[in-house]
């Protein structure tokens, strides 16, 4: 793992979108000081904003609010200004489904500047070829004829709607893509969306009747590793899992955590460098899921290893009667060096780590319930 | 004919409570208001044309289900958001 340096390679932003409006915290370039900034959206539901590697300029932010239609704003001065799509996600007239928010945003690929990915609640998988302007749906999903099989029914998706997310393109090729769903599964398209099929092969559904399904899970949060990207990890409502393709068979690393912490979570951070470094935030999903950290408790657990081991990383953290939510947006790294990690809580509260997680500091209390926290 | 429009929405229309928009039913009278302020109607109709979850329309007090009601030129549209929040 590259530790040399001392720094990061610039000023470290983050983007944090939650249930009230969108704010950012700039850091210093040590990343020891912070600056709040905002609101932006005030009143908003964001459900995420993420900034466009490809021009260092584009951002776009998810947002409906209580009362009004779900919509996409879009920024072309890193966040100084916003407007609106002109046409934002919706399926298409007569199938029947509406769009409540956009979850899930992700820059499309290297090659295809312009292009944005979006998924929905509920699952739909929407594209833009003009930087977030106007939207399309993906009819290779939306209307792929096992769609309705694969997502299920409203009562198979997350208490707040069923989702579509983890939006994941292959750096080598634009045309190869993963998606991931609560509830459906993983699946893959090798033909920029114009087919998929479920990659769910060794991932526990315990909520389900049959033992092995084909798809149905629940993958809380799916990352690719960007240097070696048949690498393939997700936390998921039934453990953590590693996949290396071509490999078919996702492999259960999340026996290795403690038995009084378990495995379940809903985010997950890999290392910007190293494939086999990532980080999770367990929850407590046992008895009638509380979703917060097991006995008040918070930690982070990283392996260093690809999930066969995994170190508690509480230092700083609250030592007890702290029960914190992480979701699965709301926790990422940055490209430092050593790699800064970051997550936001739904009690609002964003807490940082310059040192790859060994220690933990809090750079902001409270905001409102976080939704997703991205570096700029 | 007059359209009172909520403060939600009244980014749309540079602030204005009321604004002025034609249609014979109450379906060409929010097409009017897209023209006029440009994604308005997807904030309160989704894409199957329905009136969104929490938003409630009135033509002169009586509340429309749908978007069918024909409307005459004197008639009054108000949009309301229902209640919501937490």
């Amino acid at each position: 793992m590259a530790q040399a340096a001392k720094m990061p390679a610039r000023r470290v932003s983050l983007l944090l979108a939650t249930r009230k409006g969108l704010w950012q915290l700039h850091g210093d370039p040590a990343r020891r000081s912070w600056r709040v900034a905002g609101p932006q959206f005030l009143g908003h539901i964001v459900h995420h904003c993420i900034a466009d590697p490809r021009d260092a300029k584009t951002m776009l932010a998810a947002a409906r609010t209580g009362h009004l239609g779900p919509t996409i704003f879009r920024s072309s001065d890193r966040g100084r200004s916003w407007h609106e799509a002109k046409q934002p996600p919706a399926f298409t007239e007569g199938s029947a489904r509406v769009v409540d928010h956009t979850f899930w945003l992700t820059p499309g690929h290297a090659s295809e500047p312009g292009v944005w990915y979006g998924g929905t609640s509920p699952q739909g998988l929407f594209r833009s070829e003009d930087g977030g302007a106007t939207w399309r749906g993906v009819t290779g999903f939306n209307e792929h004829p096992q769609r309705k099989a694969w997502c299920g029914g409203d009562q198979d998706g997350t208490p707040d709607g069923p989702k579509l997310h983890s939006i994941l393109i292959d750096p080598r090729d634009a045309r190869h893509m993963y998606i991931g769903m609560s509830s459906g599964g993983v699946f893959e398209s090798t033909d920029g969306g114009a087919d998929w099929r479920p990659l769910n092969r060794g991932v526990k559904a315990d909520f389900l009747p049959q033992p092995d399904p084909e798809y149905g899970h629940d993958p809380h949060c799916v990352r690719l590793h960007p240097m070696q990207p048949d690498r393939l990890y997700q936390q998921n409502h039934c453990g953590i899992y590693r996949l290396d393709r071509p490999a078919e068979r996702w492999e259960d690393i999340g026996a290795a955590m403690p038995k009084s912490v378990g495995p379940i979570g809903l985010p997950m951070v890999v290392h910007p460098r190293d494939p086999d470094t990532v980080w999770v935030f367990p929850m407590d999903g046992t008895s009638v899921w509380p979703r917060v950290s097991p006995g008040g408790k918070p930690a982070v657990y990283r392996s260093v290893n690809a999930g066969k081991t995994w170190q508690r990383q509480a230092t700083g953290l609250p030592k007890l009667q702290a029960w914190l939510t992480v979701k699965r947006q709301a926790m990422t790294a940055d490209a430092g060096a050593p790699v800064g990690v970051y997550f936001g809580t739904t009690s609002g509260e964003v807490w940082a780590s310059r040192d790859e997680g060994r220690t933990w500091k809090c750079l902001a209390t409270h905001l409102p319930e976080i939704y997703s926290v991205e570096t700029m | 004919m007059h359209v009172l429009v909520p403060g939600p929405l009244r980014s749309y229309t540079n602030d204005a409570a009321k604004v002025s928009a034609d249609g014979a039913t109450l379906a060409e009278v929010v097409g009017d208001l897209e023209l006029r302020y440009p994604g308005i109607r997807f904030r309160i109709i989704d894409e199957q044309g329905s009136i969104r979850q929490h938003i409630k329309l009135f033509v002169n007090g009586v509340q429309a289900r749908d978007l069918s009601p024909r409307l005459a030129g004197n008639d009054e549209v108000m949009i309301v958001c229902a209640l919501t929040g937490g």
